[in-house]
């Protein structure tokens, strides 16, 4: 295969790598033009999205590069969900007096690494796509530096992302020393029927590493300490895209190369994701800080997903892209909710501060009812339906003893979920909050009516383009 | 035309009116107000002249499923809505029941009137769409997400304790939720339809119907509620507005029974006759201990929270005796407990709004100064308490008849309950109504205006009617029912 034909299946990236090194050179020469930057970017990123939407399907680069259904899938709601995260982001540091053009550009690389982990085919590839995306990250999370949590939150994402990356990498070649290769196909031949020692050690380093991305449990430490700390707006977007690229690429490594040691693996999804179900319920309850709350709420979240790739099968998949998905569009719009909303010029973060809002903010107080709900699993929204798929892919497999676990633990946080309501609607307001900037504002009320009842016609094309995604995964 | 779909749906019309009002208006604005409750009360009006027209035009000779709607949906799940003998006359209690809260919160509710009203416009459609629904997502989707606005009538308009009350409700109901999401999930998976009709004519493995069996009881057991998981009910009772405490006992308790008549019974009858003797002691039970409990009751709401459990207790013998005289009584006590109970808590709610107490010391020979009151009360206190010629004897006296044939010590013991019943109704109506007025803060407690005739008139014209009258709700149920119980006796091989 030729170099341009290899090009053809990386268009996105090319578009993203093209677009980032350019914005950062316009920067460095323009400093002050960040609004340009990152109207600029937003536009990189649609371009991106539809290239990948566009793509040929096939292997490219010997194989490192995979362009089929599923990446497609990912890539265009990774990139789509970076171009809500500039807007969101660029006024509010403005407003903080941080007007630098590197955040857009940053989210650019950032969307670059984590469409490499969607499409990655062999360990490599995956390694520089992780770690494209976790540095960008690092930066974000730190990019409010004269605060000094964020500061703190940057500091502690990147040696704990870091340590992260290092079980990876050991996992990794531990892999490729009992495999002989690193692509994908090679080790699914190495562990067809089953993966040897040599190779479940790798596997299960690989599979710590990457919980570690998702934030699942026991290796979430690192998740509410940085959503507290890191702005806002970059919450809103690393909770979301990241989440969705990591899981993908959890699904790739699991489906393509060890197809064959899905009894073995399984067990480790299933312990991985009910205990970040008990985790994420139990300690969020006695959460005070909206953004902590909301930290192990996205625990509990991801175990949900998790254990929809757990099943093992082709439904798994599409349960689990489906819940990613629904699970993005929500916690976007929450954290949205989060960044519009203060009072006197003090960012309300507690649920205490909510008390009240729907004399307030009925719009926001409203959106933020649904996204609650929403994340409690409550029908009409989007999360029950996020769940319904996840437990219904479950139950096929047989893993009923889990899918009930799961449920009985939604129940636990359900309550956590209620304070907030509760806050919001029961109690009386203890002072006017102030006007919610126009761009946090809108992203969140288009969430909400994402989550309902736009989510009930959505599901109609969701449904059938998730399946059409997982069918490329390769599972039965 | 889609009938069944404009009853269900027809209360968000009122929900659109009321939000444009509020966007167009000042929402303070009692111009703004008035003109919602209107609104409010011609939408449900409207839903109900509907729900007549559909039970007029309801075929009672088919047994089957009427007015079938289907639609597809995602995923191989459809939108599908009918309605047959057991379910329309829910539907019609519904509609009945909501114009009468909307009237009785006219006044009483000063705070934030426009949610309120919205509140319970989206909870009827929600009760309405479980009693339609013929898609097992559908119906649980109608089924849960009925929590939130209860959840916040209780919490926004609810007395002192109403945040405790409002946790109470929501987190019980809902673990009792999910289980049934669970084994719906699974039936599903199974089956490969979630269609209602098709699932009643599936055959489970008895081996994995005691499983479903238990996943649909934890919910349907909550919401009835059966002892011991009735816990919630008195305190959301109490905590609850009176227009909440009315819809409360009077339509969502009824979600319960239905659940287990519409997928307990036909879906999983192995299980069902398996488990009848536990349903069986958990009613007795019911009915005997909580009406004690409802005699050593010093507060009014309580009082007739716990009768609704005991009340409810008849309810499940009835259903689980599995034959025809069960079903048709916990059919009609049901539809008769809805009008009493309401009745009753809207009873409470007139010497409440008055003197703010619900205390039953407090009170004592109203007689004297509001006659008319003490008539109304002295109905419906006789027809909680079953007395021939109002609606609650008949459904008592067909729920015991169906035990009696199914397990005679059952019925015997449940037939305490009766004694039970007319023993703290009767102290309750002797302590609140009769004797002299020994409080002087009621000497000048006033007797019913012209809105709470209003109010009370139908519901007095509903239980005398369904007392003397029963063959005209019978022979809208007859086919269903009898349907049900040929396919059970089938199945459990009897």
């Amino acid at each position: 295969m030729t170099l341009s034909q290899d090009l053809a299946y990386a268009y996105p990236e090319i578009v993203l790598a093209l677009g980032a090194l350019t914005l950062l050179v316009v920067g460095a020469f323009a400093p002050k033009q960040t609004a340009l930057v990152g109207g600029a970017a937003v536009l990189v990123l649609l371009a991106a999205a539809y290239a990948s939407a566009t793509q040929p399907f096939g292997t490219a680069f010997a194989g490192g590069l995979i362009s089929d259904a599923g990446a497609t899938f990912a890539k265009v709601a990774i990139y789509l969900a970076s171009a809500v995260a500039i807007p969101l982001g660029q006024p509010w540091f403005a407003r903080r007096g941080v007007r630098s053009f590197e955040f857009p550009v940053l989210i650019l690389l950032a969307a670059l690494g984590m469409g490499m982990m969607a499409s990655s085919g062999d360990l490599i590839s995956l390694y520089v796509g992780v770690e494209l995306h976790s540095l960008a990250l690092y930066v974000l999370a730190a990019m409010h530096r004269d605060n000094a949590k964020a500061s703190e939150a940057g500091l502690k994402y990147f040696v704990l992302g870091a340590l992260s990356s290092g079980l990876l990498l050991y996992g990794a070649s531990l892999i490729y020393g009992f495999a002989g290769s690193t692509l994908f196909p090679e080790i699914a031949k190495a562990a067809a029927g089953g993966a040897n020692t040599g190779l479940l050690f790798g596997l299960v380093f690989l599979i710590c590493g990457i919980a570690f991305k998702v934030s699942a449990a026991p290796f979430h430490m690192w998740t509410p300490d940085v959503y507290e700390g890191a702005p806002t707006p970059v919450v809103a977007f690393f909770a979301a895209a990241p989440k969705l690229a990591a899981m993908v690429l959890f699904a790739r490594v699991l489906a393509n190369a060890f197809a064959g040691a899905s009894e073995q693996w399984q067990q480790v999804l299933v312990a991985i994701a009910l205990i970040s179900v008990a985790v994420g319920a139990f300690a969020g309850l006695v959460q005070k800080n909206l953004k902590r709350l909301w930290a192990y709420s996205s625990i509990a979240n991801i175990g949900y997903a998790v254990l929809g790739l757990a099943s093992g099968t082709s439904e798994g998949v599409q349960a689990m892209l489906v819940f990613m998905i629904l699970y993005m569009i929500d916690v976007t719009g929450f954290f949205a909710c989060l960044a519009a909303l203060s009072r006197q010029g003090r960012a309300m973060e507690t649920i205490d501060d909510m008390a009240g809002l729907i004399k307030e903010k009925p719009a926001i107080a409203m959106a933020m009812t649904v996204f609650s709900l929403s994340a409690l699993g409550l029908p009409p929204f989007s999360g029950f339906f996020a769940k319904v798929f996840v437990f219904k892919a479950a139950l096929d497999a047989g893993l009923w003893g889990p899918a009930v676990a799961g449920l009985v633990g939604s129940v636990v946080a359900a309550f956590y979920y209620l304070r907030l309501i509760k806050a919001i609607w029961f109690d009386g307001s203890p002072g006017a909050v102030d006007k919610p900037p126009v761009e946090a504002n809108a992203i969140a009320l288009v969430a909400a009516l994402f989550a309902f009842p736009v989510v009930i016609v959505a599901l109609g094309w969701l449904s059938p383009a998730a399946e059409r995604a997982a069918q490329a995964f390769g599972l039965v | 035309m889609p009938i069944l779909s404009f009853v269900t749906f027809a209360p968000l019309l009122g929900v659109a009116g009321i939000l444009a009002l509020r966007c167009l208006g000042k929402p303070d604005d009692p111009k703004t107000i008035e003109a919602s409750k209107w609104i409010a009360l011609v939408t449900t009006l409207a839903t109900f002249a509907l729900s007549v027209l559909l039970v007029a035009q309801f075929n009672p000779n088919d047994p089957g499923f009427q007015f079938l709607e289907e639609t597809p949906w995602f995923g191989g799940l459809y939108y599908r809505m009918g309605v047959d003998g057991i379910s329309v006359l829910f539907v019609l209690l519904n509609a009945f029941l909501m114009p009468l809260c909307i009237i009785a919160s006219w006044n009483t509710i000063k705070s934030r009137v426009l949610e309120y009203l919205i509140a319970f416009l989206i909870l009827e459609t929600l009760v309405t769409g479980v009693f339609c629904a013929l898609d097992l997502v559908v119906f649980y989707i109608f089924f849960e997400f009925g929590l939130v606005p209860m959840f916040l009538i209780i919490g926004i308009w609810g007395g002192a304790r109403r945040v405790y009350a409002a946790f109470k409700f929501f987190l019980y109901t809902l673990l009792g939720s999910v289980l049934m999401l669970a084994a719906i999930l699974f039936m599903i998976g199974t089956t490969h339809t979630s269609s209602i009709p098709e699932l009643m004519a599936y055959h489970f493995d008895p081996a994995v119907q005691t499983w479903l069996w238990l996943a649909f009881f934890a919910s349907f057991a909550v919401k009835m509620p059966m002892w011991p998981v009735h816990t919630w009910l008195p305190d959301a009772h109490v905590e609850a507005p009176t227009a909440g405490s009315v819809i409360l006992a009077g339509i969502l308790l009824k979600m319960g029974g239905y659940g287990f008549l519409r997928f307990s019974l036909p879906m999983f009858p192995n299980a069902s006759e398996m488990f009848t003797p536990l349903v069986f002691a958990l009613s007795v039970i019911a009915v005997i201990y909580t009406s004690l409990v409802a005699f050593r009751q010093v507060d009014v709401k309580k009082l007739i929270a716990y009768s609704s459990v005991a009340h409810m207790g008849l309810v499940t013998m009835g259903i689980f005796s599995g034959n025809v005289q069960g079903e048709q009584g916990a059919i009609y006590q049901m539809l008769s407990h809805g009008v009493i109970s309401g009745a009753l808590f809207l009873c409470v709610g007139v010497i409440y709004d008055r003197m703010h107490t619900r205390e039953i010391a407090f009170y004592g020979g109203l007689v004297n100064r509001m006659p008319w009151y003490a008539a109304v009360f002295m109905l419906f206190s006789m027809g909680n308490v079953g007395l021939p010629g109002t609606s609650g004897f008949v459904g008592e006296i067909l729920s015991m008849t169906g035990a009696y044939k199914a397990s005679t010590w059952t019925a015997i013991l449940a037939a305490t309950g009766v004694i039970l019943s007319a023993v703290y109704m009767l102290t309750l109506y002797r302590r609140v109504v009769f004797g002299t007025i020994e409080n002087p803060k009621l000497e000048t407690i006033t007797d019913l205006d012209w809105r709470e005739i209003v109010i009370f008139a139908p519901l007095i014209v509903a239980t005398l009617f369904m007392g003397v009258q029963p063959n005209s709700v019978f022979n809208l149920t007859a086919s269903s029912v009898d349907q049900l119980v040929r396919v059970y006796q089938a199945a459990i091989g009897a």
